[in-house]
């Protein structure tokens, strides 16, 4: 298989890319409004569309412009395309719990006609939003003039029919559908199914399956709430449907490990049918051991044959045929394991970093501390550090690798694990499901690079 | 109407009054406001008459093609009204100008919207003539069939079978091309559509077609990669079956749906087991003998919950339509000994579906059997741990009665429902009480006096007031089956002892139960026995029960004679009338004005206690914001108001009087404000 890859790879590019500076969004101020936090980030199928949410309750979608033959360079510039408010503060009388607007994940799905729908959570409500254009507006009345004025009604001689005329072009978001009151606990993922008809939403607890056209209505299909809440041992972590099979779901737990699912052996999937599990090295034991296996995100490859999870240290790529070990092991920042004493004092142990694929699924992405982010590159096993940075930002400036000195000789060029801002972190990615153009959520700026264009 | 149906004739130079209501209509196709738009869309047909078939055609349907954008609710609507839009167009020869806007609404993306699209679609596809369907809606269909989005190709699943009886058969080529196409589409939207309009359009092609491709499509779709694709291919199967010749089942139907008994997903399973009465139907007893027995039996012992239940659901109905012949002996071998299994299933929902069914095959299998087979079933079942599973049981028992006459079970019964009625949950209370009238009658009234009527009588001071009112209910039910004299010698004397019960709630239980009782126990009982208890009521401390006695008498009146109207129920009422409370007061005089509507006298002498209560001064209160309170009064003084206009005149200028020196005192104390809890307090 890992020829398969290599193959891939080879018109991929992988690590041989060279990553460039495209845009950046955002306010430039270095006080930032707890609002203006990006939450998430995701590209639609076709990568034409990029959307943000924010802990505001906005949601923020970005359109690629298209293409200009004489500027290739400028193919991917993305511009704001529409905005909305997706969730509001709300209040929840009956448990005296006050219900955050922050915007936890998008889901794009299927295009099924010119609209475009997309799925947004907070902690306990989803919403299907259809964004739409309209290019035509209606026009005559009979009773009254355009401006508004009204007519003589004894005026009226004919009948007339109104007319749509182009107008500028205009895009709406509009709420289609609202599913509340289907979790207890807060959100933590969303996840279309192949079948384009269902999705699913997971908890800290459980999983439950939507019909997209029915409110009313899921089902719980995984339950993981001990009888007694003092027997708790782990939480769902993130949950996600394969990308073809749509009888699969996978979901990741807070140790560290990964159940797969069958919904056609039975209605309830409390009983798994696969589960991934790397058996623990004693000689690592530690306090930290347990919060830093827990699994912050699960993605399955387009090709629906492996699945990458992040952890706090690592991010591990597992063969769906092969649960007792991942077939690939990536260190993210290993230097941190020195600093995990600190690391819990502050909270940021707790961090929930997000990991993604490239189109081929040759090279993988997740983030880290000091706004840097890793580009793990499968079929070469090489890696590398980028930052996004206000100083890296001159156009189609080229990223240049950051190294982190884990200890020992500090050499020119590298960073000292000391001076490591932990408040600029890196926790959303997003990577063009075709082209080598990826989105980088910074605290409150979306850093946009891609392939440098010779 | 005539007139305005051409308004290109008729035009003149000063307005058309007849126009207005139409332009209103027109303009309000745009409004902001949803709810105008639907109702200006719902009376599309009033406009495209008043435009005329010409403009209808020429400009309202090219407007109504580019309002895709609209509401659901909306295009909804509109897709409903072009179904039957034909006369408006100018007839069948111009039909297929509707198909613009009917193919944008196919293609929108929600459900809904676009099956009433398909549905009006396929109604005005009949009224086009052979040749316009060729040369207009067959090229509709087959855009739709190649359109980019999944929305218009979905659409186009359900009108192929509408067109292909009536085109010529190289067309008839074509449209089976483009439904084998559109069997493979990439996505699995567009073959679930296809799957679930198999069955309609193998019924529209030749034999040797449906042999031919149909066939190996409903295979195809049978072993297709997703669940959802295949669980709908299984009513395909049903509706083919039916087409086909008996011969030719086993070798092209059976296979396909057999491996779909046994599919890997429990939902085409579950969609099997869900048609399995349907199937038995298509395919024959022969079949059914060989291959649907050993397979329902498959079904009853699934390992999957939903699938047990679909089939536990189908036992009766399978049972039934087993061939005469060997009816029995397959239900004593095959069918028993997995219901027998079901009885003790781990899971409720398969026992309550079991529940509501298994009652059923006792007139099947008469009555020895019954009580030796199906008894001990009925048994068990009557004392499950779920009240779901006992209340199917209890609910059924007609079926059973018939055969083996229901005291076999009675003893057994009685504890079931002694326990149902004193559940903690307040819906079981609820669902035996419903059943009570049924049991009662097929249990006779013995048997009830003795055993039930206690808890009938419990249930009326259980404390949730939904097990009350139910109860009330039941005892007029009760009423109705066991006779007026039952009632006056069982239940009367102890609804009527309610009415001492130191709790309020209790003795309004009495008014409500004299409420439902009155009718149905006559005029002597009502008069003799339940209006005394009434009237003494009239004097009760609570405001609560002052005011349903007011609502009581209202109701009972009708039953009660004259000369007990005006002699004992008028003075009670006026009485409460002067009530010191505002609810009695309105219910009291809101009573009087139902029942005595000449008592005119009343009113006066009431009002003119309180000069407040003139009907205009409170018309005129009750727009006042701060005294909403009095709104209801108002209402029952409006009815007196249309009763006698020629009074309102009268009080109209009393009240203007009155106002004029409230205003002015009201403009001297400076403050408005200060007035009303003065009136308030006099109120």
């Amino acid at each position: 298989c890992l020829s398969g890859i290599a193959t891939v790879t080879k018109e991929g590019g992988g690590n041989d890319v060279q990553w460039c500076f495209s845009q950046v969004k955002g306010a430039i101020d270095d006080d930032v409004a707890e609002a203006d936090i990006i939450s998430t980030v995701e590209f639609n199928h076709s990568g034409e569309l990029l959307a943000t949410g924010d802990k505001g309750g906005r949601v923020v979608i970005f359109q690629q412009e298209t293409e200009n033959k004489s500027q290739p360079q400028c193919r991917s510039e993305y511009n704001v395309y529409s905005t909305f408010q997706s969730h509001e503060p709300e209040f929840d009388y009956l448990k005296s719990l006050e219900i955050e607007e922050k915007i936890n994940k998008i889901r794009w799905l299927p295009q099924k006609n010119a609209a475009q729908f997309l799925l947004s959570t907070n902690d306990k409500t989803i919403k299907l939003w259809k964004i739409s254009e309209r290019d035509k507006r209606p026009e005559g009345y009979n009773l009254k003039e355009e401006d508004g004025r009204y007519r003589d009604a004894a005026t009226i001689t004919t009948l007339r029919v109104p007319v749509f005329r182009p107008m500028d072009l205009m895009v709406e978001a509009s709420p289609r559908r609202v599913f509340a009151n289907g979790h207890t606990y807060h959100i933590n993922s969303i996840s279309v199914n192949s079948d384009n008809e269902t999705y699913l939403s997971a908890d800290d607890l459980r999983i439950n399956l939507w019909h997209l056209e029915i409110t009313d209505r899921s089902f719980n299909v995984v339950d993981i709430k001990p009888a007694n809440m003092e027997e708790l041992t782990e939480v769902i972590t993130a949950a996600e449907f394969h990308p073809h099979q749509c009888n699969t779901f996978v979901y990741s737990s807070s140790k560290g490990t990964i159940r797969l699912c069958d919904m056609r052996a039975s209605a309830l999937c409390d009983k798994h049918s696969k589960l991934f599990e790397e058996p623990e090295d004693p000689s690592n034991r530690s306090f930290f051991s347990e919060i830093i296996s827990s699994i912050s995100d699960v993605k399955f490859s387009h090709n629906g044959r492996y699945m990458m999870t992040r952890d706090y240290l690592s991010v591990k790529i597992w063969d769906l045929n092969m649960e007792n070990r991942p077939v690939e092991t990536y260190q993210v920042h290993e230097y941190l394991r020195s600093k995990l004493c600190s690391l819990y004092e502050n909270d940021c142990i707790f961090d929930k970093f997000e990991c993604c694929w490239n189109g081929n699924d040759s090279v993988v992405m997740t983030g880290s501390y000091n706004n840097f982010f890793r580009m793990l590159d499968r079929s070469q096993r090489r890696d590398v550090t980028l930052e996004a940075s206000r100083e890296s930002c001159k156009p189609r400036q080229v990223l240049k690798p950051r190294r982190v000195c884990a200890g020992g000789k500090r050499k020119k060029d590298e960073i000292s694990v000391d001076s490591l801002d932990f408040n600029k972190k890196i926790l959303h990615t997003a990577w063009h499901p075709q082209e080598n153009i990826i989105a980088v959520a910074t605290t409150n700026n979306l850093y946009i690079f891609q392939e440098k264009v010779n | 109407g005539n007139r305005a149906a051409q308004p290109g004739t008729t035009q003149r130079a000063e307005g058309d009054d007849s126009l207005y209501p139409i332009a209103v209509l027109i303009d309000e196709l745009r409004n902001e406001d949803v709810q105008l738009r639907l109702n200006s869309i719902k009376k599309l047909s009033t406009i495209a008459l008043a435009l005329g078939v010409e403009r209808t055609r020429t400009e309202l349907l090219p407007f109504l093609t580019d309002t895709i954008y609209d509401e659901d609710e909306v295009l909804l609507a509109l897709a409903e009204q072009l179904g039957s839009f034909t006369v408006l167009v100018g007839g069948p020869e111009f039909v297929h100008c509707l198909l613009p806007p009917l193919e944008s609404l196919a293609t929108v993306e929600e459900t809904v919207v676009r099956d009433k699209a398909v549905e009006s679609l396929q109604k005005i596809s009949q009224e086009h003539s052979p040749v316009d369907l060729e040369v207009h809606f067959v090229p509709l269909v087959k855009r739709l069939a190649s359109g980019d989005w999944f929305t218009s190709r979905t659409s186009a699943c359900g009108l192929f079978s509408v067109c292909y009886p009536r085109v010529s058969s190289t067309v008839k080529a074509e449209i089976r091309q483009h439904f084998r196409t559109l069997c493979s589409d990439d996505t699995p939207m567009v073959r679930r559509a296809a799957s679930s309009k198999l069955g309609e359009f193998a019924k529209v092609l030749e034999l040797d077609y449906v042999k031919s491709d149909i066939i190996p499509l409903f295979t195809a779709l049978a072993s297709d990669e997703q669940d959802s694709v295949r669980l709908l291919a299984v009513e395909a199967g049903v509706s083919i079956a039916t087409l086909l010749p008996q011969e030719d089942l086993e070798d092209l139907v059976m296979p396909t749906l057999r491996q779909a008994a046994e599919d890997k997903s429990w939902r085409v399973r579950y969609m099997v087991a869900d048609k399995f009465s349907e199937l038995q139907k298509a395919v024959g007893p022969e079949i059914t003998k060989n291959d649907l027995v050993p397979a329902f039996q498959n079904l009853l012992k699934d390992c999957e919950a939903e699938v047990r239940t679909a089939a536990a659901n189908k036992v009766k109905v399978f049972c039934e339509s087993l061939p005469e012949d060997s009816r029995e002996t397959i239900i004593m071998t095959h069918i028993l000994p997995c219901v027998k299994e079901l009885v003790s299933d781990t899971n409720q929902h398969v026992k309550s579906a079991l529940a509501s069914v298994i009652m059923g095959l006792s007139t099947i299998l008469g009555k020895d059997n019954t009580v030796e087979h199906l008894l001990p079933l009925f048994l068990v079942q009557l004392k499950d741990e779920y009240p779901e599973v006992r209340l199917n049981i209890i609910s059924n028992l007609d079926c059973v009665n018939e055969v083996i006459g229901i005291r076999q079970l009675s003893q057994s019964l009685l504890p079931a429902i002694v326990e149902l009625a004193e559940d903690a949950k307040w819906r079981v209370r609820l669902a035996i009480i419903e059943y009570m009238p049924l049991l009662a009658g097929q249990l006779g009234v013995e048997f009830f006096d003795e055993k039930l009527n206690s808890l009938c009588m419990a249930w009326l001071i259980d404390h949730v007031y939904a097990i009350r009112e139910a109860a009330t209910c039941n005892l007029m039910k009760l009423v109705e089956k066991f006779g007026a004299e039952w009632a006056q010698n069982t239940i009367v004397p102890k609804v009527l002892g309610m009415a001492n019960d130191s709790n309020y709630l209790h003795r309004m239980t009495t008014l409500f139960c004299i409420n439902a009782l009155s009718e149905v126990c006559g005029q002597e009982i009502t008069t003799k026995h339940m209006l005394p208890v009434v009237l003494k009521m009239s004097t009760d401390q609570v405001a609560n029960v002052r005011f349903n006695v007011a609502r009581c008498l209202q109701k009972i009146g009708p039953v009660l004679d004259s000369s007990a109207l005006q002699a004992d129920v008028k003075p009670v009422l006026e009485k409460l009338a002067t009530d010191q409370d505002m609810d009695v007061k309105y219910f009291a005089l809101e009573a009087i004005s139902g029942m005595y509507p000449f008592i005119s006298l009343t009113f006066q002498h009431i009002s003119s206690q309180k000069h407040f209560n003139s009907p205009l001064y409170c018309f005129f209160f009750s727009f006042s914001p701060c005294c909403l309170g009095y709104r209801r009064l108002h209402c029952v003084i409006v009815k007196f108001f249309k009763h006698y206009l020629w009074m309102s005149c009268i009080y109209f200028i009393y009240s203007c009087i009155y106002l004029f020196i409230w205003s002015t005192c009201t403009f001297l104390k400076g403050s408005s404000d200060a007035h009303f809890p003065q009136v308030d307090m006099i109120l």
